[in-house]
């Protein structure tokens, strides 16, 4: 099944806070092989003038997923999530996620093409903080490879 | 290695960090853990190859989010990245005893002296072929 091209410019509902812990972060980091004190070291974080813990680049991504699983979830989206593989991923930062964040993402489609049998879908979502300002956006390509 | 962050000495082309990283599958099931991402492609050869893979591979946003360390460390503060983006070109493969190493090579594609900024492009290979493409991190100087 294809994807559906009428949920182009659909907004998903804003996702429950998540609030970012200090450890969360030190396990993401090492997880991606930081070793940057700021991501790690409260001390060494606060010496680089932020509040705590600074998260990985890449750390948006825990937030994001919680939106694409809303979108696949979509009973008319039509995206086979067995045959999702992820196209391209981008993270345009206002500032990086800091521990004691609260953080909420909300998605909204922005582009279905199909390809040589192959469904692509874009989506972006922008993660604001608790005093809603923007925090990051995170824009994924995913691939529904077609059927064999 | 980590080369000089004066956006007055930097030159297009100029190699300002690189890294190898080893990748075993202890490092995926770690990854798993800290971001959630619990597909068994990452970490069950039977489910990856029933799907038609060659074998287990390592998270894409894995890839992803090693290859900018060497930058990260570069610029010495995480929130020096403005912007950071990839495309997913090969699966990464991790074998379960010898596992797979990615070689990060971060050279200088842009300079922007008046905004203060540099667009860093990441050659990122495992086994001579590149994994990523476009992989791009716009930092502040």
């Amino acid at each position: 099944m294809p994807i559906n091209p009428d949920i182009v410019g659909r907004a998903l509902e804003p996702t429950a806070p998540y609030l970012v812990g200090r450890e969360k972060i030190r396990e993401f980091s090492r997880a991606v092989f930081a070793t940057n004190p700021i991501n790690l070291d409260p001390a060494a974080a606060q010496a680089a003038g932020y509040r705590d813990v600074v998260a990985p680049p890449t750390f948006p991504i825990v937030i994001q997923q919680l939106t694409l699983d809303q979108l696949l979830a979509e009973p008319d989206a039509g995206i086979d999530f067995s045959r999702v593989v992820h196209g391209d991923q981008r993270f345009s930062y206002t500032r990086p996620i800091v521990a004691g964040d609260e953080l909420t993402g909300r998605l909204t489609v922005t582009s279905v093409k199909t390809l040589a049998g192959n469904s692509m879908v874009t989506a972006e979502t922008v993660v604001a903080d608790a005093s809603g300002e923007h925090v990051v956006t995170a824009i994924s390509t995913l691939v529904v490879r077609a059927e064999d | 290695m980590t080369g000089s962050t004066d956006l007055g000495t930097l030159a297009v082309g100029d190699v300002v960090a690189e890294a190898a990283f080893p990748l075993t599958r202890d490092s995926l099931v770690r990854y798993a853990g800290a971001s959630g991402d619990f597909n068994p492609i990452h970490y069950r050869d039977d489910v990856a190859v029933s799907v038609g893979l060659p074998g287990v591979l390592a998270h894409g946003m894995l890839t992803m989010g090693l290859a900018v360390q060497p930058v990260s460390d570069w610029v010495g503060d995480p929130g020096r990245i403005l912007d950071y983006q990839v495309r997913f070109t090969r699966p990464v493969v991790v074998d379960p005893e010898s596992g797979a190493e990615v070689l990060v090579v971060a050279k200088v594609g842009k300079l922007d002296t008046e905004a203060g900024q540099a667009r860093i492009d990441l050659t990122v290979t495992v086994g001579e072929q590149t994994v990523l493409g476009k992989a791009q991190a716009l930092v502040r100087l």
